[in-house]
């Protein structure tokens, strides 16, 4: 017996009972489709998160307070106090450094800030002008912090589109007009231009001060939460992370490197960081979408189960006509993979649209991934070999004048 | 070609054991025309299972065109069966979403038959049982006598060696029954080996030889000189 025989003689069967194989191919539709819409939800969180981190600029280099591994105790990384504002200045000075075009001193807190009756928790940047070339961002109007406002402490401070329309309303000019931060009146002389992001990437959720104005005026410190560096080109990336480093660990007096009291990241060791996480959360939804297959594949061994007890007779005719075990076997077993693998179809489209649908939907690119819908395939179809082998070998094992005898 | 020596079968349910069958022992000859018959509960169904390679007996030997069948596994059964036996069932047992046509197919599907062939054999047997004109039909649309009728094609396309009929007439009404006895007779006088079961005493009259069973023992084997001879050929 061929297996196109076997498969339209299947088809047949199958159709019979229109809604019983509806609601068992249904449980590998939700399984399949829900792998594969989270799957590619994950690549394209990954390819946004990627191409964020990627606009930032290739060149970028962070030195943040606190080791990244330090032997014995372990502090919260960004947690010290270790950074200040003249190791930004010694850096942009020294000549042994060669290989940094631009520094960007930075403090930054989360706070909240008010105006008339509106209020909204953001983050606060204590920046210098150099911010706005090394974050590559642009000013829509107004102008961005000047070297004289950081000198001069003066209370001023630049909004993000997002703050703008938290605080003032949309589609409203803010400019001359006073926001209060930690009982400072501060005047907003600039807005910036939108960088897009969404929730906790939101690029636009921010309010630059001048980072002396932060430091001293708002939260009474003298640290820096971290220097932004901007490398000459993407070559010398590592020879600036190095000489920074030496630098720095010279000037700290602290003699070798497992004893640093700060960490140099380059843009790449934030992507790499990122993607391992968007990768874990990506296993993890696909993991829990799995689960959903494994329930459906249960859904179609029951169903399997139903219909060799219901085809009891029909087992035993076959045998009698000289069906041997494995035809009974592949018989179906056929019914089974058709089963999951129409289900693994449909699911596939179904994942396709909706992961387009979702991803239009939270503003995040459409990933097609090919690898995943073949993959879905061959799942589908091993989901209806192993989940119809324990009904094809039950209906194979049936003694024929049992099963003929049957009611 | 089918000889059966000494054979016993025994149920055992939990510590209770049921003889079926005790000591049977006879031979069939190509070509004839055997009706078993006896009461329920006699052993007849039993045997015929036997015969039919459906199950092995618990001692004795069945020896069927000189293989021992009592000793074969499963998978050579049923090349057996599909080879060497034609069924014929009381409740026919043809798949009811198949066509008539299909039904009669089945078998040869199972050995390996090309399809042209296997078309062309199953429309020449079901001409043979009168049904050319409905081939195409479901069982549900065919009366008892036309199902058994297609039952019978299905149990002559692969030229059995014997066909095995269990009550063939038990589910028909008595004018189509005598219609399956006519084809019955015409086949064992083309040429084919016949058993039927039956407990009906004029049914088992349509065959040449009887064996009466009762309470697993042959207690009669012989010649029906009186055999009902069915004049009227089907419509």
């Amino acid at each position: 017996m061929d297996f196109r025989e076997l498969f339209f003689e299947g088809i047949g069967t199958l159709t019979l009972n229109k809604t019983r194989t509806g609601l068992a191919i249904l449980g590998i539709v939700i399984g399949i489709g829900s792998v594969i819409a989270l799957v590619s939800l994950g690549q394209a969180s990954q390819q946004a998160v990627q191409s964020r981190i990627e606009s930032l600029g290739s060149n970028l280099l962070t030195v943040r307070p606190g080791a990244i591994n330090q032997a014995g105790v372990r502090g919260a990384a960004g947690g010290r106090t270790s950074l200040t504002l003249d190791d930004a200045k010694e850096i942009a000075a020294s000549p042994q450094i060669t290989t940094i075009s631009k520094v960007s001193p930075e403090f930054e807190r989360r706070a909240q800030v008010s105006t008339g009756g509106n209020n909204t928790n953001t983050e606060i940047m204590g920046a210098t002008p150099t911010y706005a070339e090394v974050h590559k961002v642009n000013i829509a109007s107004g102008s961005f912090i000047s070297q004289y406002d950081v000198d001069s402490m003066a209370k001023v401070t630049v909004l993000g589109p997002q703050v703008v329309t938290d605080l003032f309303g949309e589609n409203t000019n803010p400019i001359g007009q006073t926001i209060r931060i930690s009982g400072q009146m501060l005047t907003v002389i600039g807005v910036t231009e939108s960088k897009g992001g969404t929730g906790f990437m939101n690029q636009d959720d921010i309010v630059y001060v001048p980072l002396t104005t932060a430091q001293k005026q708002l939260f009474g410190v003298n640290y820096l939460s971290s220097i932004a560096l901007e490398a000459k080109s993407q070559e010398v990336m590592l020879d600036a992370q190095n000489e920074v480093g030496y630098f720095l660990l010279a000037r700290h007096r602290l003699s070798d490197p497992s004893q640093a009291d700060f960490s140099i990241m380059s843009q790449q060791d934030i992507l790499n960081m990122a993607t391992s996480t968007t990768n874990t959360f990506t296993t993890l939804l696909a993991g829990i979408a799995a689960i959903s297959l494994l329930v459906g594949g249960i859904g179609i061994m029951n169903i399997m189960l139903v219909t060799v007890t219901e085809r009891t007779r029909e087992i035993g005719l076959r045998k009698a006509l000289g069906a041997k075990k494995k035809a009974i076997v592949s018989q179906f077993l056929i019914e089974a993979v058709i089963l999951t693998f129409s289900g693994g179809v449909i699911g596939a489209i179904v994942g396709i649209v909706a992961s387009y649908f979702i991803s239009n939907f939270i503003d995040s690119p459409f990933v097609f991934s090919p690898f995943s819908i073949t993959l879905a395939f061959i799942v589908s179809a091993g989901i209806g070999i192993i989940f119809g082998w324990y009904p094809a070998q039950k209906a194979a094992n049936l003694q024929p004048i049992e099963a003929l005898r049957y009611e | 070609m089918i000889s059966v020596k000494h054979i016993s079968k025994i149920y055992k349910m939990d510590s209770i054991e049921t003889v079926a069958l005790s000591d049977v022992s006879f031979e069939i000859k190509k070509g004839e025309f055997v009706a078993i018959m006896g009461p329920s509960g006699s052993g007849k169904s039993t045997l015929m299972h036997i015969l039919g390679a459906l199950d092995l007996p618990t001692s004795g030997e069945y020896i069927l065109d000189g293989d021992n069948v009592g000793h074969l596994d499963e998978d050579r059964l049923a090349e057996i069966r599909n080879k060497k036996i034609g069924f014929v069932f009381q409740a026919y047992n043809l798949l009811p979403r198949l066509s008539a046509l299909k039904n009669v197919v089945l078998p040869m599907i199972y050995a390996g038959i090309t399809k042209e062939e296997r078309m062309e054999k199953a429309k020449k047997y079901l001409k043979l049982v009168g049904l050319e004109d409905r081939m195409y039909y479901s069982p549900g649309q065919l009366s008892g006598g036309q199902q058994q009728r297609v039952a019978i094609a299905r149990a002559l396309v692969m030229n059995p060696s014997i066909i095995l009929a269990d009550e063939p007439t038990g589910n028909i009404a008595s004018v189509q029954a005598e219609e399956i006895m006519a084809i019955f007779q015409k086949l064992n006088e083309e040429g084919h080996t016949i058993i039927m079961i039956t407990h009906e005493a004029d049914i088992a009259h349509h065959a040449k030889r009887i064996i009466h069973l009762r309470d697993g023992k042959i207690v009669e084997d012989g010649n029906n000189y009186k055999q009902r001879r069915v004049k009227r050929i089907r419509n």
